[in-house]
């Protein structure tokens, strides 16, 4: 699990403490030098965050989308339902409650005490899903907050926020969007990024299609 | 040099391939995810060819193999790539050993509590 970290591993681990040590070396070099600027640096692993899928949960969405009776076996258990299409999810078996998007509901899952987070089945939570404001803000006024992250949702869509917590996490089923008849599995599950399975943005053709 | 594709990294088989978990990238410290964001910057800065770096992992990794037993519990996959980015960065002229050992020297002589 990645929810709770404390950062001080190395205190007890040579090894690890030892290449802390040669990481901060170099870069404080390298930023001297002017050959690394300090501020790309983690922009740069964002990318690769962003970039790359969290896997597991979006092939869950794809074959729920092709496979009315998957979809009911995956709202039912979704852990059995990862185990039948045989991802690797780890050990972890926190019970996850499937939330189904549909033009008259919009769920979205915060976690207002810390970053519980399916990591299992979302990969790692994004930094924004950790921040203060997304976790006091969208509880208050969720409306608003979807709008600033792009998702600007029509007045009679109701809107229900669902908080995380140690006993249970959530798992966004979003809508399958229209323009995609007839595409495969593997290209449907291109479209089920991160943001559409915590509920802070919609699958889009036009965006990652 | 634009931005680099994940697959560049991603693509990797076996032993060079960066650990994932769900299909992302993980790291366990900090620093592994800053050794990793220095390498990409500097490549995508156009100071390495991406073959250059994967052939210091190569034998950093097989140095390791070498070395120790296959189930040697010690193995730690961004261990092996900052060794690759330290050789690389010195060949390169960009910053050399000597000046790196300093430095950490210099780090780890620092009172209690300021290494974090």
């Amino acid at each position: 699990m990645s929810d709770h970290h404390d950062g001080h591993d190395h205190d007890h681990d040579p090894i690890a403490r030892r290449n802390a040590l040669r990481a901060e070396a170099l870069e404080s070099l390298l930023i001297e030098r002017g050959i690394v600027d300090p501020a790309l640096i983690d922009a740069v692993v964002a990318r690769f965050e962003q970039d790359i899928g969290p896997l597991n949960g979006s092939k869950l969405v794809a074959r729920a989308w092709i496979d009315p009776e998957f979809r009911t076996r995956l709202i039912a258990d979704p852990w059995a339902a990862a185990e039948e299409l045989a991802l690797a999810t780890g050990p972890e078996r926190t019970p996850i409650v499937v939330l189904e998007n549909t033009a008259a509901t919009h769920n979205v899952v915060v976690c207002t005490l810390c970053s519980c987070y399916p990591s299992s089945l979302l990969g790692l939570p994004p930094t924004w899903y950790k921040s203060p404001p997304y976790r006091s803000r969208v509880v208050r006024e969720p409306r608003a907050v979807l709008r600033e992250m792009g998702l600007d949702l029509p007045a009679d869509t109701e809107v229900r926020v669902w908080d995380s917590s140690a006993e249970v996490r959530y798992m966004i089923l979003p809508a399958r969007p229209a323009g995609t008849d007839g595409w495969s599995e593997d290209r449907l599950a291109t479209l089920v990024t991160r943001d559409a399975l915590i509920g802070v943005a919609r699958p889009e053709v036009s965006a990652r299609g | 040099m634009g931005e680099t594709k994940p697959e560049a990294v991603l693509a990797w088989d076996g032993p060079l391939s960066p650990p994932r978990r769900n299909g992302e990238l993980v790291f366990d410290a900090l620093w592994e995810s800053r050794v990793f964001g220095m390498t990409m910057q500097l490549y995508e800065r156009g100071a390495f060819a991406w073959d250059e770096f994967r052939d210091y992992l190569i034998a950093v990794i097989a140095e390791w193999d070498r070395t120790h037993d296959v189930d040697d519990p010690g193995y730690r996959y961004w261990d092996c790539w900052l060794r690759a980015f330290e050789s690389l960065i010195a060949a390169k002229g960009l910053c050399g050993p000597a000046v790196v050992e300093d430095r950490v020297a210099e780090l780890a002589a620092r009172p209690a509590g300021h290494d974090h």
